[in-house]
């Protein structure tokens, strides 16, 4: 079996992926128009200026959509599990596993970022179920 | 405003070779038959061409292939297989900068490793790739999404499924010729990534095809009946498989590139005989009916049913058995769109698969997994 492939941090993602090793969702925010842009961008997606910034999501959210995948890309992958697209609260979207019994999962669970350490350099962010069933307060 | 440059070319070829799940025969060969096959189909011979868009998945490019004619001097498409190298030639022909141009594409021997997916079905990212992304799993985020908003049913996407398949099993050139498919035998296969069971999927295989387009004072000249470009256009949202498959952001995508195509030609979803929608997956026949305006939205689930999109229904859909049944040759099958609808308007599609009385045929290429949607109107009349 070989090896489950790893993200490769390139020049534009490392925030990200550095974020990720130390535990916290990092994502770019726009200086002017305060829109966030994800996957990383060299400008805002939303105004196109390039004042963009790194800002760390509180990594809480809902699943807007869902697969349970029962026929892996690669053999590395154990099936079956779930990808899913989460909406986080501040207004980005982003692709992850969620750890979670599928029989369990809907659209609108609530979710919140963990972290799993896969190499010394790579940590994939994952979803679990959030404890709370409705967002925290501000 | 000058007439649409469209207007002005036609498909005068139009060719698959041998298509199956193994063909044991090198690509070159396969593109070879493609490119000869085509220019055959058009009544002419590779010294005709002075445009050509050629290449294969694994081993040649346009401009290698290009050699083959003997190094004079040719237009050379650089854009991508499919629809794009339709309209790219389309326009070198009506500006003046070739007359004939061959377009070919072929694979084999590129997926061996049955342990994973098929490659072009497992493109690598560095935000996708790590959560066990792969194309299925694109297109169910979309489709997932939509049937908790309008309520589409599994057995929606089981009725595309098995009518598209039933189209291939009567067609004697599809890989699954032969191997008819209820709704109940699609629900009953195993399932790959939630709501897409195994026969709701694209299946896998080999093959080339070729296409030859020229301009209309040369059709004039030539032993067939020319299909004519009424309209294209592309819809694409950047990358594929990096960027979450959002459906409120992507569910619309080719509304545009169809209204735009439409407007070319002053025709509306009305005239439309036969549809050649690309179906890499059950959902995506829905979703594109909807885009299009052939049903309202969230209406595509129900449009599905009683036969409305089999041959000899109201909008019969990939007719020669599509993605799901006739194949999925890696690039080959986004050329065997318009060549399907060509085929369809030339009348060379199997008796019980033909369209009787078809006039316009639609073809397109892409989904919203995939974030793009290309499309091109055909037509046996000269818009």
């Amino acid at each position: 079996m070989s090896e489950r492939p790893l993200p490769r941090p390139t020049e534009l993602s490392r925030p990200h992926w550095d974020g990720c090793r130390a535990g916290v969702l990092r994502v770019q925010r726009c200086r002017s128009c305060r829109s966030y842009t994800f996957i990383p961008q060299p400008l805002c997606t939303t105004c196109h200026t390039g004042d963009l910034e790194w800002t760390t999501s509180r990594g809480e959210g809902a699943v807007y959509s869902f697969t349970v995948v029962h026929r892996a890309p690669h053999p590395s992958f154990a099936t079956p599990y779930v990808v899913a697209i989460v909406a986080l609260d501040e207004g980005f979207e982003m692709l992850a596993n969620v750890a979670c019994d599928p029989s369990e999962l809907a659209i609108g669970m609530r979710v919140r970022v963990a972290f799993r350490a896969l190499s010394s350099e790579i940590s994939l962010p994952y979803f679990v179920q959030a404890r709370s069933e409705s967002p925290p307060a501000a | 405003m000058p007439a649409n440059p469209l207007h002005g070319v036609a498909i005068v070829g139009a060719y698959n070779t041998k298509q199956g799940r193994r063909l044991d025969v090198p690509e070159t060969d396969l593109l070879l038959d493609a490119m000869r096959g085509a220019v055959r189909s058009a009544g002419l011979t590779l010294a005709d061409v002075d445009g050509i868009h050629c290449s294969s998945s694994t081993r040649w490019r346009p401009r290698e292939t290009a050699m083959w004619l003997g190094g004079r001097p040719l237009w050379t498409g650089t854009g991508d297989v499919g629809i794009p190298a339709v309209l790219e030639a389309a326009l070198a022909i009506a500006s003046g900068q070739c007359h004939t141009v061959l377009i070919a594409t072929a694979q084999a021997g590129e997926y061996v490793n049955r342990e994973e997916t098929a490659p072009w079905t497992r493109p690598s990212h560095e935000f996708t790739e790590c959560f066990g992304l792969f194309t299925a799993a694109e297109f169910a985020l979309i489709a997932r999404r939509h049937m908790h908003l309008y309520g589409t049913r599994a057995e929606d996407l089981a009725e595309v499924a098995a009518t598209i398949r039933n189209h291939g099993a009567q067609n004697p050139d599809a890989v699954m010729y032969g191997r008819h498919v209820t709704r109940a035998d699609v629900l009953a296969s195993r399932p790959i990534a939630e709501p897409f069971r195994l026969l709701d999927c694209a299946l896998t295989s080999e093959g080339g095809a070729g296409l030859v387009l020229t301009s209309a004072e040369r059709a004039r000249d030539l032993p067939v009946r020319p299909i004519w470009l009424l309209g294209g256009a592309l819809d694409r949202c950047g990358m594929s498989y990096v960027t979450p498959p959002t459906w409120d952001r992507y569910g619309d995508v080719g509304a545009r590139a169809a209204r735009l195509a439409f407007g070319q030609c002053g025709l509306t979803r009305r005239d439309v005989d036969v549809a050649e929608l690309y179906d890499p997956f059950s959902f995506e026949v829905i979703r594109q009916l909807e885009a299009f305006g052939f049903c309202a939205r969230g209406e595509g689930g129900a449009f599905v049913r009683d036969g409305r999109i089999a041959v000899g229904g109201e909008l019969p859909v990939a007719t020669n058995g599509g993605l799901l049944s006739f194949s999925h040759a890696g690039l080959a099958q986004l050329l065997q769109k318009p060549i399907a609808a060509a085929q369809q308007l030339r009348e060379e599609l199997p008796a019980a698969l033909t369209v009787r009385g078809a006039e316009v045929a639609i073809a397109t290429n892409g989904g919203a997994g995939a974030l793009f949607c290309d499309v091109l109107l055909l037509g046996k009349e000269r818009a």
